[in-house]
């Protein structure tokens, strides 16, 4: 992974610049719910604030360790394993008014989450971390699947197929949090998203956050130097676990319930799918893309059955187009406006966008005919008031035209592009 | 007791040819390119469908040699339009883009097939049985199935070590560049190589569906086990990955055929423990499919390099 570009010079001294993000997106953070006052919206805000946190965490290895993971998920299902337990054992220890557990309020979940994550990278992790590549990522495959077919094995930790489930409005409460309305679960959510947002943006900042971009781009010299790459290795992967424990342990708060699908590949693709598509290189690319797929996993499901497809194809299309993912492509954009260069590279990126637009329409209503073709009508199929039907000839035309004519674009203004980068 | 070792081993050889099918192809792209070919299954499963598809129109045979023919396309366009343009990437971005490459050919296959099973099936005429051991039949097309492998094997064993294309893929595997330096076209060499992997998925999955089930879940529950299969053999090592496939098939059915618990083993060897508890009443069945990864993390913990591979990965 060469495309990734260098860390910015250390700054020991205060300045508004550097603090600007952190207090921007506080203050979005606090606005957000009187913004968008809906029940829906702050489901899918809890929603999306879990993803960030497993998508940074899960970064945090393929990103900044060059650790390709494909059992994140392990870590995040027995965080959220770990919280409900404890969430129960809260319940049991406040009804009888008595314990330890009693004590505990629910709003600490989370941080249950994150030690289990971590005690469970601590002791399965050394023999994993012997090499990085496709050995990782095979070992890391083995044991997601093995967790999670472990998990329908043993029904008394992880309730079998229907997995089980919790309640949060228990135990003592922090902040008058009750955590019985949407709103406050989303302060619960707001708060730990922040808080672990931050936590992992200054893990970059301390050596060992240094030294995993060292271990990603050149282990043998690390080596030489007197730094054993598995020993890094392993700090990244327990760091990276308890942080997927933590989302997990949020997870848990927010949906009462958790299954062992919860541990499985498809969970763990989606943390792989959500830093990808936002971008490795960048830190705050994960949280894009947590951003950007969840709300295509939500909202296109509204409108058609193929909205797993279509972040399938947005994944693959980033892969081979923009291997920077969105968080890359906003960082040229930044970084072209600070240099003055704007200006001048705009048309081309515009000239690449318009064919990227007509591909997509072109293959959207590709995939909507052929869904009609197989399935029958889908609503999504009548957009923009037009009504395509698989039966006539001229929608399937139209559908390769608009492809075709994307793909002319990208050809005739490649050189155009190339010439004004 | 005979009867179950004597079916159990049949079906066992039976599964790790299968497995055997699948693997041999993804060895072959890994050791070559260096990529393991994250959509592998799915082209097996592609190969089912198509099968299924075409089957109904021209019958079996035909579609046997056409379905994989044409998975076979598919996968040399694959190389060709996309993961080329990946490689330069590094291996990572390739890995990602058959991982989006799986998940787009699943949800193609459900939006084409829907969500649940097709009736693919064998021609009538081969689920009559082959021979009858101890009351139980042994159907014509499992031996059929056997018949196609071990042809495959002997086919690719001729390609890879009689032909000159063979001679040029294997020099491929270990001097890619040198092969490239004397004038032939490594980049075609690529495309044609993956082109085979997929096509051999395809084969494997004509025969498979039949003999398992053409479901959209199939690339998904077969997928990891062929990388369990790589890895145990020892990467990019074909003798290899046809003893871990072997293995792998054995242990699983053998697993499933059993009908024992922990604690019943235990118990046999002299220990008291409860038949009935939480790990202890844990039947050898329902282990079963989780044998594969567990022997995967015990090779990549104890042997790194699999059972024959000369580097480690």
């Amino acid at each position: 992974m060469n495309d990734i570009t260098a860390v910015a010079p250390r700054q020991n001294r205060f300045s508004w610049r550097a603090l600007s993000p952190w207090l921007i997106s506080a203050a979005v953070l606090l606005i957000l719910p009187f913004v968008l006052d809906s029940g829906t919206a702050f489901t899918l805000m809890n929603v999306i604030a879990v993803n960030i946190v497993f998508a940074l965490s899960y970064n945090m290895l393929l990103g900044q360790g060059g650790m390709l993971s494909f059992g994140h998920a392990v870590f995040f299902g027995l965080g959220s394993y770990a919280a409900m337990h404890a969430m129960n054992a809260i319940d049991e220890a406040s009804y009888a008014g008595e314990g330890f557990w009693a004590h505990i309020p629910v709003v600490s979940m989370p941080l249950v989450g994150m030690i289990a994550g971590g005690l469970v990278a601590l002791v399965i992790g050394w023999p994993f971390c012997r090499r990085a590549g496709t050995a990782f990522a095979m070992i890391t495959l083995g044991l997601g699947e093995m967790v999670a077919a472990a998990g329908q094995m043993f029904p008394s930790v992880f309730g079998g197929e229907a997995g089980i489930y919790g309640n949060r409005m228990v135990g003592p409460q922090w902040f008058g949090l009750e955590l019985a309305q949407a709103t406050d679960v989303y302060w619960f959510m707001a708060f730990w998203t922040f808080l672990a947002v931050f936590a992992m943006w200054a893990f970059t900042r301390t050596p060992l956050g240094r030294m995993s971009n060292a271990v990603r781009d050149n282990p043998d010299r690390l080596q030489f130097i007197g730094y054993p790459p598995r020993n890094i290795r392993f700090m990244i992967f327990i760091a990276s676990g308890s942080f997927g424990g933590l989302a997990g342990g949020m997870a848990a708060v927010n949906y009462e319930i958790i299954t062992p699908e919860a541990l499985g590949l498809i969970p763990s693709g989606l943390a792989l799918l959500m830093a990808a598509v936002g971008g490795l290189g960048v830190f705050y690319g994960p949280i894009v893309g947590a951003i950007v797929v969840s709300l295509m996993n939500s909202m296109l499901s509204d409108y058609t059955e193929a909205s797993i497809l279509y972040v399938g194809l947005v994944f693959l299309a980033i892969v081979m187009f923009a291997p920077r993912g969105l968080g890359g492509g906003i960082e040229q954009v930044r970084v072209a406006a600070r240099e003055g260069t704007l200006g001048k590279r705009l048309p081309g990126w515009l000239t690449g966008a318009v064919a990227v637009v007509l591909i997509s329409l072109g293959l959207v209503l590709l995939i909507e005919l052929l869904f009609q073709w197989r399935h029958g009508d889908d609503e999504f199929a009548q957009f923009f008031g037009l009504n395509f039907v698989a039966e006539s000839v001229m929608s399937w035309v139209w559908a390769l035209i608009m492809f075709a004519a994307g793909v002319a674009v990208m050809r005739v203004t490649k050189k155009f592009r190339e010439d004004n980068a | 007791m005979l009867e179950i070792v004597i079916f159990s081993t049949l079906n066992g050889i039976l599964y790790g040819l299968l497995l055997f099918m699948l693997s041999s192809g993804l060895t072959l792209i890994f050791s070559m390119m260096g990529v393991l070919n994250f959509a592998h299954a799915s082209f097996y499963m592609l190969g089912a469908y198509f099968a299924y598809t075409m089957g109904m129109e021209i019958g079996f045979w035909p579609a046997l040699l056409l379905a994989p023919i044409l998975v076979g396309g598919l996968g040399a366009m694959v190389e060709k339009f996309g993961l080329r343009r990946v490689h330069e990437n590094g291996h990572v971005a390739e890995l990602l883009f058959t991982f989006g490459l799986a998940y787009v050919i699943d949800e193609l296959v459900q939006l084409i097939w829907g969500t649940v099973a097709v009736s693919y099936r064998e021609p009538d005429y081969m689920r009559e049985p082959l021979f009858t051991l101890f009351g139980t039949d042994y159907s014509i097309f499992r031996g059929v199935v056997i018949l196609i492998a071990v042809f495959m094997f002997i086919a690719l064993w001729f390609l890879l070590k009689k032909t000159r294309v063979g001679m040029m893929i294997r020099a491929a595997l270990t001097h890619g560049n040198m092969v490239g330096h004397l004038g032939h076209n490594v980049p075609r060499l690529f495309m044609g190589v993956f082109g085979f992997g997929c096509a051999l998925a395809g084969l494997a999955g004509v025969i498979g569906g039949p003999l398992l089930a053409t479901e959209p879940g199939m690339a998904v529950t077969l997928g990891p086990i062929v990388f369990v299969v790589v890895v145990v053999g020892g990467m990019g090592s074909l003798i290899g990955a046809f003893y871990a496939s072997l293995l792998i098939g054995l242990i699983q059915t053998f697993f499933v055929a059993i009908d024992a618990s922990i604690a019943d083993i235990l118990n046999a060897f002299g220990m008291n423990v409860d038949p009935y508890g939480e790990v202890t009443g844990i039947t050898l069945a329902s282990l079963a499919p989780m044998t594969p990864f567990i022997l995967l993390v015990l090779i990549l913990i104890f042997r790194p390099r699999g059972l024959m591979g000369e580097l480690e990965p």
